[in-house]
């Protein structure tokens, strides 16, 4: 089987064999990121351009090395340090960099739908790498499979994403693929972070984080953007944090298994505790290492290597 | 010259309704009554089959002169709005600079003049530079020719203010417009706050930010007793508001748009940039809720809000894109449809395109009585046509209607007695 898409730009279209085809095809990378010499010659006169409108270390470091572990070209490109000019359409950008022959473009963007628009525009495969509140696939893939790393199976898994799920991509991109894959999903948080109607999406909402916590399977711990306080949607970082704080007693209510993650980078004392964040039940550090692996199996499948 | 139209089924909403001619001598309507004779020298127009109605007075367009002549021009604005058979058109004071002085206002009307097609009367600032703070010179934008005055796209959001205006324009008779949207509640918002917005990850605009403005206007209409118009509602809100300030007797008159009676924010999907304006596409309901307040006469006026944007403008992220789109060219398709749809009688539909707009603001346009300006359009009700927006006179192309198929086409437009626009015999 093999992913039929140009592009990876949200997971809410994405079956679930869809989703399972890129866990899998993931597995088979993550051997080679164990190895002495990481690399494969899989992608090999391949051209991967990442284009990242917004300033990221961590998401695009990790496309960069899952790149250059496939052996493909790869090429960073940021606004700020290319002819981006006011005036120039997104577009524009995009086919420029097109015309130097990129077979995949890699774009992190602040508006939601920004990859879409892209997609529409050009011919090169796109994978979304965080858009506006949308959608941050890969980061969500990554999660999954950190998940099913530890055994777990998503039907009927319960998991609580717990913060700002308003202005969330990767809680977003979560949601669209827990639902599908039959997990029980959660959302904490106070109601100026939950997003009009999304319980229709499938998850059950919650404004007590005790009651949301209780034997949950998996914990995902959402940054707090803390400049959103001038904005109204909590009072101060001391009350949010006493109210939805991940903290060692919250962690026993859940199940006696339970991970916890984050998709950093964290508010240490914030939306987690250090002791937490530091704890065995912390995945933090696996999502990260896993995120390359995850990478490399959505630029596999993408570049239609394996057709 | 004289042109006498011919054997058309005439409509002037209120007044007449039947098969009639229509004479027209010296700028004027000269006799409308049955089997009129053709004075020497004068063209005959033979509108058997068609419809003869007052032309169009379309209360709200952005027509972008001075300052965004890349999006539209008097010129090109007036072109469409003739080929849609709008013969009067209010053009919005969001130009640059703004429209809140008499240089502007006579710029417009310079300008209108040497275009030689539509009425173009400008509507005037509330405030200066539509800032919200101080009047505008209210008193000098009247004489020098605005017929309302608004800070559309940029509503006053200071109450006091807003009082204030309401307050000083009655001694003009001037109607005030008002955009309704509380700014803060919609917070940078691109598209209606609701499950399409939360699946998009957009940030919404809630109903709310409107209802919440029409609540404060109507109650400062009924404080202040001025001419409140309302433009573009979206909202079941706010259509229940103004049924009820009306059933109470406040000045209020509403305004609907195409788009809002056609469209929802299910277009939103695939972030097409043709389903961003403001007010937003709302959902099911809200559509509804407006069809029945034109129905019943809640909302008296459609106008377009007519809103150029380049290509490229467009062609931008959701998010960057600019909020508008054209509407002259579509307008009377789209409001045909509601007639179709059995929404409203055909005299309805004509009178929210004719007359209602014409009292919203105190024009004498919109009619065929004897002596009024002979401002009037021969439509072909039945004829079928594909919206393409290459061949649009507007300079911009930013209708979500394109590649529709609609019914109802303009044959030919005459303002003040002289034909502008002739629909092409198609060979």
């Amino acid at each position: 089987m093999s992913l039929k898409r140009k592009d990876l730009l949200s997971l809410a279209p994405l079956s679930a064999d869809e989703i399972t085809l890129i866990l899998e095809t993931a597995d088979s990378f993550k051997e080679v990121t164990g190895r002495e010499i990481k690399k494969v010659p899989a992608l090999r006169g391949k051209t991967v351009v990442n284009l990242f409108f917004e300033p990221s270390t961590r998401t695009r470091t990790s496309f960069e090395l899952a790149a250059k572990r496939l052996s493909a070209d790869v090429i960073n490109f940021a606004p700020s340090s290319s002819s981006v000019v006011k005036g120039e359409t997104l577009l524009d950008t995009a086919r420029n960099i097109e015309a130097m022959q990129a077979d995949i473009i890699v774009l992190r963007h602040s508006s939601a739908g920004a990859a879409e628009t892209l997609a529409q525009g050009v011919k090169s495969s796109v994978i979304n790498a965080g858009d506006g509140w949308h959608e941050h696939p890969t980061q969500a893939l990554l999660d999954l499979y950190t998940i099913r790393q530890r055994g777990m199976n998503f039907k009927g898994l319960r998991v609580a994403i717990v913060g700002d799920v308003s202005h969330s991509r990767v809680a977003r991109s979560n949601i669209f693929a827990l639902v599908k894959l039959g997990a029980e999903v959660r959302l904490v948080g106070p109601p100026t972070m939950m997003p009009w109607g999304v319980e229709k999406l499938g998850p059950k909402v919650y404004h007590d984080m005790d009651k949301g916590l209780r034997d949950v399977n998996v914990i995902m711990m959402l940054r707090l953007q803390l400049e959103r306080q001038g904005r109204a949607l909590f009072p101060t970082i001391r009350e949010y944090s006493r109210l939805y704080g991940l903290t060692a007693e919250r962690v026993r209510l859940a199940d006696a298994g339970v991970i916890v993650m984050h998709p950093g980078p964290i508010n240490r004392g914030v939306e987690i505790a250090p002791d937490v964040a530091d704890s065995l039940s912390s995945v933090i550090l696996d999502q990260v290492a896993n995120g390359v692996a995850v990478r490399m199996g959505v630029l596999y499948l993408m570049s239609g290597a394996n057709s | 010259m004289s042109i006498l139209i011919k054997d058309g089924y005439v409509i002037d909403p209120g007044r007449f309704i039947g098969t009639a001619d229509v004479l027209i001598e010296n700028g004027k309507i000269a006799v409308v009554g049955p089997n009129l004779s053709a004075p020497a020298g004068s063209r005959v127009i033979s509108a058997n089959g068609k419809l003869v109605l007052p032309g169009f007075v379309d209360v709200h367009v952005h027509f972008r002169e001075p300052g965004f002549e890349y999006k539209e021009t008097i010129q090109s604005g007036s072109a469409a709005a003739v080929a849609g058979g709008f013969t009067t058109v209010c053009c919005m004071p969001n130009t640059s600079p703004i429209n809140d002085n008499q240089a502007v206002t006579e710029f417009i009307l310079e300008r209108s003049r040497l275009a030689g097609l539509a009425n173009v009367l400008p509507i005037g600032a509330i405030t200066k530079g539509s800032e919200g703070k101080e009047l505008a010179e209210i008193g000098d934008l009247r004489r020098s020719g605005c017929v309302a005055i608004s800070d559309d796209g940029k509503p006053v959001m200071n109450s006091l203010v807003m009082r204030r205006a309401m307050e000083y324009a009655l001694a003009f008779g001037l109607t005030v417009v008002d955009h309704c949207e509380d700014l803060h509640l919609a917070e940078g918002g691109c598209m209606n706050e609701g499950l399409i917005s939360t699946e998009l990850g957009l940030p919404g605009i809630p109903a709310a930010a409107e209802d919440v403005m029409v609540a404060r206007n109507l109650a400062l209409s009924e404080l202040t007793g001025a001419r409140l118009h309302l433009a573009h509602i979206s909202t079941a809100g706010s259509v229940r508001m103004v049924r009820e300030a009306k059933s109470r007797g406040i000045p209020v008159t509403a305004e609907a748009c195409p788009h809002h009676f056609t469209l929802t924010e299910e277009l939103v999907r695939g972030y097409n940039t043709h389903a961003k304006m403001n007010p937003p596409l709302r959902t099911w309901t809200d559509v509804q809720a407006i069809k029945d307040g034109l129905r019943d006469g809640t909302i008296d006026v459609i106008a377009t809000d007519h809103a150029p944007h380049a290509t490229q403008e467009k062609q931008q992220d959701f998010t960057e894109a600019p909020f508008g789109i054209v509407g002259l060219e579509t307008a009377l398709s789209l409001t045909l449809g509601l007639v179709e749809e059995g929404v409203l009688s055909l005299e309805q539909a004509v009178q929210k395109l004719t007359s209602a707009p014409a009292a919203a603001f105190g024009l004498n346009k919109g009619t065929l009585t004897v002596g009024a300006d002979a401002d009037v359009v021969v439509v072909d009700q039945q004829e079928q046509w594909e919206v393409d927006p290459s061949k649009f006179r507007s300079k911009s192309r930013n209708t979500p209607f394109a590649g529709w198929k609609v019914k109802g086409r303009v044959n030919v437009t005459i303002v003040g007695g002289r034909v502008v626009f002739e629909a092409a015999v198609e060979s």
